[in-house]
């Protein structure tokens, strides 16, 4: 089967879902590759380059969809895009299928199985095709980028002969991939780095980035980001109170805000009020990610830059990863191919759409003239429950006293078994004779020092213990020796048996204890 | 020779069996201490040879040396993966030495009774020793040796059927008898009533009943348990062989034999307790064989085994720095020691922190995995116990489970219905990967669920060990 990629329609959109290395492998899972000219040109890649890959390149769109059976590409399709599809055609893309229902019932119409990249299902199996997680990813890291860019200062403190700079003090809000992506390149440029968001289970990851979490002074029953897939929900009006509280105090010593807060099918919540980009210093820089659902903060302009009244640049951007188009491209066209090697179990080039598979029954928004948008709810659930709560911590009063009941109960044990062994010993003594006695003194003794010095044997030597101890045991034979001298024949002839099976032991049990022994080497 | 040159032999003995078990403690002591159980038990026999009551000594030599040359044949023959079963084999030769024995003692007790006065009087050896005993002490012997009989049966057909099972001639499966433990118990009743019926008359009969009940406690309870618990069962017939021996000693009034069994007694004694608590499981519910019953349904197992080939292994390994590797008894059933020595080297060559984590019941014998690494030249400093990494294993890039199930058995501790509720285990799930190898898909040894093989960081690496490992070698040089 053949895979096709056009170029994005899209005014300013530079990816492309095809690159020469997914081509590559691609063609390694049994497809041919095509690709309409120019598509790759704006990220970097020429048509040669494909050409050297092996992939066709064809002149036109209308050319492209004709010939081939899949069609990968990154933009929502336009209705044009979605008219030329026939078929049984796959077609692989964004889609945006919550807000486009007259988009996907005329993809249904004509027969198109359509995934969508971003329905891909959070689970531990599909984050190799999670293109919604690369592209925050690029999101992400170009938003501090920006930022910087139209910041004008250091991210970075320095004491120099011509003066000491502060380091910019940078707040992530939302820390979900675009936001860790910020927070580690924030923290790797050397600003100081805050980070708040609304699952308090995160605070780990943060932290393990390099930033500050913010916590809140609120006390609530958090609910379980878990429950939700990993993404965050609505809060609570009193929750949103108090996180406006703290932004509120934050804001005047921020140099940098970065929110990316986002809650899926909704418009964005609005986080950073008018009053809050007031209180900031002149030169301060805002990039709202989530300018495309109306923005954090009421001010940011979708696509476009703006500098308020006092200064504050408030960055609305929403084609970040198109900025770095070589970058995302390469991500998402691995993306595209993962999502082809999950499609082609057999490698023969041949899809096998399979709607059982949690993954691609979760990214297809329509299949065989059915809209099969929303899918149910994937069988596993892979998001790290949050955190049960830790085994309370014990004061020293508490551990000095469990540690002494602890002696205590030794002791009274101790105590007790030499009392009960005295006292047989004692039981024993009083109605056997006394040659007895000796060897059971003997007997006793031996016993006790065998406890005392096995206890000291090394795990790693058990299997020689017990072949050293399987020798010795065959000490039976001394007394077979004594018996074997005296008496009838049947006795020698028992005797002389019983000789020869610890004969056998003795050498067979040191001997192997030997040979165990000598392995063990030091490294 | 005097009594007292033998008597002073036995000490010197003695001394050196118990540096000998003491030495143990360390990899390199313990080649001395090996050493000096060798020369105290040439020590003890040749001063029991010249020492008083022994007779016969050029039949004696005779019969050592012969015993001597297959013991040496055996012991350089064994794979190390065989060792169970030479170890259970040998305990059922001490076994069947002690019934013989208190046979024997048994046999001459009845002369030395019959004579007269007279004739006592001359009488040297053994029977010499029986002739100067009085009234209680004879009752007294009798019992001695009656236990001496007892135990020795019970660890030679125990032994028997352990042999069998682990050298797979026999279903490793718990199996038994209509009646079960009844049988068992009327069997140690049985023996009981021998014991007063003997203590009371002398004679054979009783005696004979009773080697018969036992040999069939031997075998009965040791087929009743399964193949997982088979550690504790060897280092059981372990202890029972020197409690055995301790028995014969004081039937012969000879110290050595009794320090001796008891060192060997206790040895065995511990050992099984440690294995025991290594499978959070009480001594009496091993015994009693089988695993306990589960008091609800296990959790469901959800999501699905996920396989990798050794494309993938060998990609995961190269990237990884830290990597721990959990042998079982798959690993012994393909030889694969070899080639998990080799890969370790290669791996470690490449500056990759390598480590072993074995646990205490990994394998049909104590120690049984420490033993095959060594075999294979894997350092033993690398090789760790289960508390000296369980805590490292978050901080590991991968975990390698090679032919472990239960051990490895993340219910252990998240489902208490589970049947292994409580066992400690290996927790490898914390690792930053997980590769299973393993024959295919199915329950391990005792038939218990793994929901390890369903995490989402496990992959499992189907196939045969041994071949399994030798592909990966091929990918990394």
């Amino acid at each position: 089967m053949k895979i096709g990629t056009p170029k994005e329609v899209l005014e300013g959109e530079a990816r492309v879902a095809m690159t020469p290395d997914s081509a590559r492998q691609l063609q390694k899972l049994g497809y041919d590759c095509v690709i309409e000219t120019g598509a790759g040109a704006l990220a970097g890649f020429s048509d040669a380059l494909y050409k050297e890959a092996g992939v066709e390149v064809v002149k036109t769109a209308a050319a492209l969809f004709k010939a081939s059976d899949i069609v990968a590409k990154v933009r929502v399709p336009t209705e044009a895009e979605v008219k030329r599809l026939t078929e049984g055609q796959t077609l692989i893309s964004f889609f945006n299928p919550a807000a486009n229902e007259p988009l996907m019932t005329l993809a249904a119409s004509k027969g198109a199985n359509v995934i969508a990249m971003e329905m891909v299902p959070r689970i531990s199996r599909a984050q190799k095709m999670d293109a919604l997680s690369s592209m925050a990813n690029i999101a992400g890291y170009r938003a501090v980028i920006e930022a910087g860019n139209n910041f004008g200062r250091f991210f970075t403190g320095q004491i120099t002969a011509a003066g000491k700079v502060p380091p910019a003090k940078v707040l992530v809000v939302g820390a979900g991939v675009a936001g860790l992506a910020a927070i580690g390149t924030s923290t790797s440029l050397g600003a100081i780095t805050y980070a708040f968001d609304v699952r308090p289970e995160v605070a780990e990851q943060v932290e393990s980035m390099g930033a500050e979490f913010v916590y809140l002074d609120f006390e609530e029953e958090q609910q379980d980001g878990a429950a939700t897939g990993g993404y965050a929900a609505v809060s609570s009006p009193e929750f949103a109170a108090a996180q406006l509280a703290k932004f509120r105090e934050l804001a005047p010593e921020m140099d940098i805000v970065i929110t990316t807060a986002l809650i899926p099918n909704r418009e964005a919540p609005e986080l950073w009020t008018e009053d809050m980009v007031k209180s900031m210093k002149p030169g301060s820089v805002i990039v709202d990610l989530a300018a495309e659902k109306g923005g954090n903060c009421k001010l940011t302009v979708m696509d476009e830059k703006i500098v308020t009244d006092n200064g504050v640049t408030i960055i609305g951007y929403t084609d970040f990863p198109s900025r770095m188009a070589a970058q995302s491209s390469t991500l998402y066209a691995t993306n595209i191919r993962h999502m082809m090697t999950d499609l082609t179990p057999e490698k023969d080039g041949q899809i096998n759409h399979n709607m059982e598979d949690d993954v691609i029954r979760g990214a297809t928004v329509t299949f065989d003239k059915e809209i099969t948008f929303p899918p149910p709810p994937p069988k596993i659930k892979a998001i790290a429950a949050q955190k049960k709560e830790a085994p309370k911590e014990l004061t020293p009063e508490e551990k000095r006293a469990q540690e002494t009941a602890a002696f205590k109960a030794q002791t009274k044990q101790q105590v007790g078994l030499l009392a009960i062994g005295g006292a047989l010993l004692l039981a024993v003594g009083l109605v056997a004779p006394a040659s007895f006695m000796q060897h059971f003194i003997v007997f006793v003794l031996s016993v006790f020092i065998g406890f005392q010095v096995i206890w000291g044997v090394a795990h790693s030597l058990h299997t020689p213990l017990m072949a050293v101890t399987n020798a010795i045991s065959s000490i039976i034979i001394l007394g077979a020796l004594m018996q074997i001298g005296s008496g009838s024949a049947l006795v020698i002839l028992l005797a002389a048996l019983s000789v020869f099976m610890a004969g056998i032991n003795i050498f067979g049990g040191f001997l192997v204890t030997r040979r165990m022994l000598a392995m063990f080497q030091k490294s | 020779m005097e009594f007292g040159f033998t008597t002073a032999a036995y000490v010197v003995a003695a001394v050196l069996f118990i540096l000998s078990l003491g030495g143990l403690s360390g990899q390199e002591s313990a080649k001395r201490a090996v050493w000096y159980g060798i020369v105290g038990m040439a020590l003890a026999v040749a001063a029991t040879l010249v020492g008083p009551g022994a007779g016969l000594w050029l039949l004696s030599i005779i019969l050592i040396a012969g015993g001597g040359v297959i013991g040496y044949i055996v012991a350089t023959r064994v794979q190390m993966t065989e060792m169970p079963q030479l170890v259970a084999a040998m305990h059922s030769l001490v076994g069947l030495a002690a019934v013989f024995v208190g046979l024997i003692a048994h046999i001459e007790l009845g002369r030395v009774m019959a004579m007269g006065e007279a004739e006592r009087a001359v009488l040297d050896g053994f029977a010499g020793l029986l002739a100067h005993k009085t009234g209680v002490e004879i009752n007294i012997l009798r019992v001695e040796l009656f236990l001496g009989i007892f135990i020795g049966a019970v660890t030679f057909t125990g032994s028997v059927v352990a042999y069998g099972k682990l050298a797979g001639k026999l279903s490793s499966n718990a199996s038994k008898l209509p009646g079960g433990h009844m049988l068992n118990a009327g069997a140690a009743a049985l023996s009981l009533i021998c014991l007063i019926w003997y203590f009371n008359t002398g004679g054979f009969f009783p005696l004979f009943v009773m080697t018969l009940a036992a040999l069939f406690i031997g075998y009965h309870l040791i087929m009743g348990i399964g193949g997982a618990d088979m550690p504790v069962v060897v280092s059981m017939l372990n202890s029972y062989s020197g409690w055995a021996a301790a028995a014969i000693g004081f039937s012969l009034g000879n110290d050595l034999l009794i320090v001796v069994g008891a060192l060997v007694g206790s040895s065995g004694a511990i050992l099984s307790y440690i294995m025991c608590k290594a499978m959070n499981r009480s001594f009496v519910s091993v015994i009693l064989g089988g695993f306990g019953g589960s008091t609800g349904p296990a959790m469901e197992v959800e999501g699905e085994q996920i396989a990798i080939d050794a494309d993938g292994v060998a990609t995961a390994l190269d990237e990884a720095d830290s990597i721990v590797i959990i042998p079982g008894y798959g690993m012994a059933v393909a030889q694969a020691q070899q080639a998990v020595s080799e890969l370790t080297k290669r791996l470690r060559d490449k500056g990759k922190n390598v480590r072993f984590a074995i646990h205490p019941v990994a394998g049909r014998l104590p120690g049984h995995m420490n033993v095959l690494l060594a075999e294979a030249k894997v350092p033993y400093d690398i090789v760790l116990e289960m508390d000296e990494i369980n805590d490292d294993f978050p901080e590991t890039d991968v975990a390698i489970v090679i032919g472990s199930n239960d051990i490895v058995n993340p219910a252990a501790q998240e489902d208490p219905n589970s049947p292994i509720a409580g066992m400690p285990v290996l927790e490898c799930w914390k690792a930053k990967q997980v590769f299973v190898s393993k024959r295919g898909q199915g329950t391990g040894y005792s038939g218990i669920e793994n929901p390890l093989f369903y995490k989402e960081n496990t992959r499992m690496f189907y196939g045969d060990a041994k071949e399994s490992l030798n592909k990966l070698l091929g990918l990394i040089s």
